[in-house]
């Protein structure tokens, strides 16, 4: 929370929507974070929460029938030409697949994605997936863009990179594969890289060997990381800054300090809570979060949170939209519980809640 | 640790650790890999390598390892959804015979199959969508005969109450419900014919952080009111550490260390072992960057190294494991290790527990 200059990215107030036939699904719904340069953002949330598609609005690859219905996603990326300007781009005004949002896709940010199976082709070859990227970027020759693809899978760590690129994804283990993919994500050095899931189909040792290979790029390069986990642990060893996502919101956000020592929403402790750790005694009785994520169809009214809430106060979390507050050291949390007066302030906005619960 | 022979049981769990319910010996399970035209065998996957364990009554037993290291193998074998190549596997009946499932025919096996069952990792695959959550839970009893529709419309509904969830549901379809619920009927499903040995591969995986609890919690409150045993498969430490009485640790299709779990993952002797708990990621962000990590990737299963599988990632090896393979010996009372330097070796597991609590949220 240190860092003066401005950040690298800033959303403010994002909302993405989806118009299914079955209805209207607000799949992220008013969302605010920034990303600093040379800084880990940590997404927290279960499935349905938003943070995959938080992910894709920020490189405009939502598909239909969703689309971003509001807020801002501002890039800050700082001109080629050697001078010290900051271009200021409004990614979410940018037209569908124009010029300009595919300079940015793999150019400005990269994107890891969750399957390491599933996301490369199985018919075109690790190497041709690769430098067909640098070279949608890069005007560089087939010969040169094969040795900055030899390049980069020997910077993420693969060993005999020549004939690795030559291989077809099905001959490469998971591990193996992420760390290719993890490659092609970093092929133009992106200012910010996003890792959705990055190691969720990994054994732990591959994940740690993922984690470091992480770290140590972001050491050299000064890269932003924004990681998208449901792996606390993960979390822990990475983030700089949290933000904790509920159905579609942020429900906490603040630095890896403030989030696992200090947490103030609900829900962050009782996700704390609720996952077995190794430093804890065996064989006890989990404190579970009663219930399960709502149909997205079928969203409480209120607090999203308030039907699985220990500290649910009738009257107030399901009827009113609780607000974001602020702490003096920047923690951000949207809960009733630390507003004060929350009955009071409640009345003056019941109007507008209702309308938003709607 | 020698001293504490005895599982210790937390308040509120009323197990009897009993007898052995299952032996399983040198188990072996070799995949032949074919090639050509003529589909000569060419060479073998040694996905199982000789496995020996012993299961106790009512405790549950963990097999982890990192994929393809022979343990989802080991469970099907043992359910006899294949047929292992070599080895036996006693199983010790309810009425006290004891049947060696890798002989048995299908005839044999039929009735030692009520006695175990399985629950499966991906709750969205394993309901068949076009069925009932009675015809779903209905359909073991049915298979085997017991009771006429009505009784077995009472045990369906009897076992949903079981596992959480209400008797209403009985005529709906899977699609209705979460990835927890899900489970849950997975479970019901498992337990509809009072089995004494449940296999679980990967139950919890497949959910979100929120639900995992629920269905572990769910795991040891019907463990200790039906005496279950569980045969559990997981990847996850952190879930294996919170279940298990006992840990078997398998690398490339050989058990390389078994022993309560408290032993194992505070005073790991093998160095694979080792460095498995320091991948962990704890969650605790003051614990950052204490782990070793271990390098190279898992060896081939159909070309394993000589010696020690283990040796050309191991950070203690010497030339000995390159040479010799280590056996599988006790090297403490209950703690089996597969490694020439168990006994020297001073390794570092999970540090013991602290009374602060390693996350700050439980004084809520």
């Amino acid at each position: 929370m240190s860092t003066e200059e401005a950040p690298l990215l800033s959303v403010k107030d994002l909302q993405t929507h989806f118009f299914t036939d079955e209805g209207l699904v607000r799949a992220v719904d008013g969302v605010t974070f920034d990303i600093h340069r040379g800084k880990t953002l940590g997404v927290v949330g279960e499935s349905g929460c938003g943070k995959s598609v938080t992910a894709r609005s920020l490189m405009r690859i939502i598909d239909r029938p969703g689309k971003i219905v509001g807020g801002s996603i501002m890039l800050r990326k700082p001109r080629n030409d050697g001078s010290n300007q900051i271009d200021e781009i409004e990614i979410g005004e940018l037209t569908d697949d124009g010029r300009e949002i595919r300079s940015i896709r793999g150019e400005s940010i990269g994107l890891v994605f969750q399957e390491p199976m599933t996301s490369f082709s199985p018919v075109h070859t690790i190497g041709n997936q690769i430098i067909e990227a640098i070279q949608l970027h890069r005007p560089l020759d087939d010969r040169a863009a094969r040795n900055r693809a030899t390049e980069l899978l020997t910077m993420v760590g693969v060993s005999r990179p020549e004939e690795r690129l030559d291989e077809l994804p099905f001959q490469m283990s998971g591990g193996l594969r992420q760390r290719a993919m993890i490659a092609m994500a970093l092929a133009c050095e992106p200012d910010l890289l996003i890792a959705d899931e990055p190691t969720t189909a990994l054994d732990v040792t591959t994940q740690s060997q993922i984690l470091e290979l992480l770290q140590d790029l972001q050491e050299e390069n000064g890269m932003a990381v924004m990681l998208i986990t449901h792996n606390l642990g993960v979390i822990a060893e990475m983030a700089d800054d949290v933000v904790v996502m509920y159905l579609g919101q942020v429900a906490e956000k603040g630095t890896v300090d403030e989030i696992f020592y200090a947490p103030k929403h609900p829900y962050t402790k009782a996700l704390l809570q609720s996952i077995p750790n190794i430093y804890q005694p065996s064989r006890v009785e989990l404190p579970t979060i009663s219930g399960s994520i709502p149909h997205p169809y079928n969203r409480p009214a209120g607090c999203p949170f308030h039907p699985r809430c220990p500290e649910f106060m009738p009257g107030t979390c399901d009827v009113h939209v609780p607000e974001t507050l602020v702490s003096p050291t920047g923690q951000h949390v949207r809960c009733f519980l630390y507003t004060e007066g929350a009955v009071r302030i409640d009345r003056e906005e019941a109007t507008a809640g209702k309308d938003a619960s709607q | 640790m020698s001293a504490n022979q005895q599982i210790t049981t937390p308040p509120g769990d009323t197990r009897v650790i009993g007898d052995t319910i299952l032996e399983v010996n040198s188990l072996k399970k070799f995949f032949p890999i074919k090639k050509g035209f003529l589909r000569r065998e060419v060479g073998q996957v040694r996905a199982v390598d000789d496995v020996t364990f012993r299961v106790r009554s009512g405790e549950t037993l963990s097999l982890v390892g990192e994929s393809g290291c022979g343990k989802t193998t080991t469970s099907r074998c043992i359910l006899r959804a294949m047929k292992p190549s070599s080895g036996e596997m006693l199983f010790h009946q309810k009425d006290g015979r004891v049947i060696d499932l890798a002989k048995a025919n299908r005839s044999q096996l039929r009735p030692v199959r009520r006695e175990m069952q399985m629950i499966f990792q991906d709750p969205f695959s394993s309901l068949n969508p076009r069925m009932t959550l009675l015809d779903i839970i209905g359909e073991p009893l049915l298979v085997n005969g017991i009771g006429n529709r009505r009784e077995r419309e009472d045990r369906a509904a009897e076992l949903l109450k079981l596992v959480g969830l209400r008797p209403e549901f009985l005529s709906r379809f899977p699609h209705a419900f979460s990835g927890g619920q899900r489970q849950r009927v997975g479970i019901a499903r498992a337990l509809a014919l009072n089995p004494r040995l449940i296999v679980a591969d990967e139950p919890v995986s497949a959910l979100d952080v929120s639900v995992q609890a629920q269905i572990l919690n769910l795991l040891m409150r019907l463990q200790n009111e039906f005496g279950l045993t569980y045969l559990f498969v997981a990847h996850d430490l952190s879930v294996v550490k919170h279940i298990s009485d006992r840990v078997a640790v398998m690398y490339v299709g050989q058990l390389v260390e078994f022993a309560e779990t408290d032993a194992l993952f505070h005073h790991p002797k093998h160095p694979y072992t080792s460095s498995l708990m320091a991948a962990i990621p704890a969650p605790d962000p003051r614990k950052r960057g204490i782990r070793a990590r271990l390098k190279g990737e898992v060896a081939n299963p159909a070309a394993p190294p000589s010696g020690c599988y283990f040796h050309p990632r191991c950070p203690h090896a010497k030339d000995i494991c390159k040479q010799e393979s280590p056996i599988f010996e006790e090297v403490e009372p209950g703690h089996f290790v597969r490694c020439h330097r168990a006994r020297e070796l001073k390794l570092t597991g999970v540090p013991e527990l602290d009374n602060s609590g390693a996350v700050s949220a439980s004084d809520s």
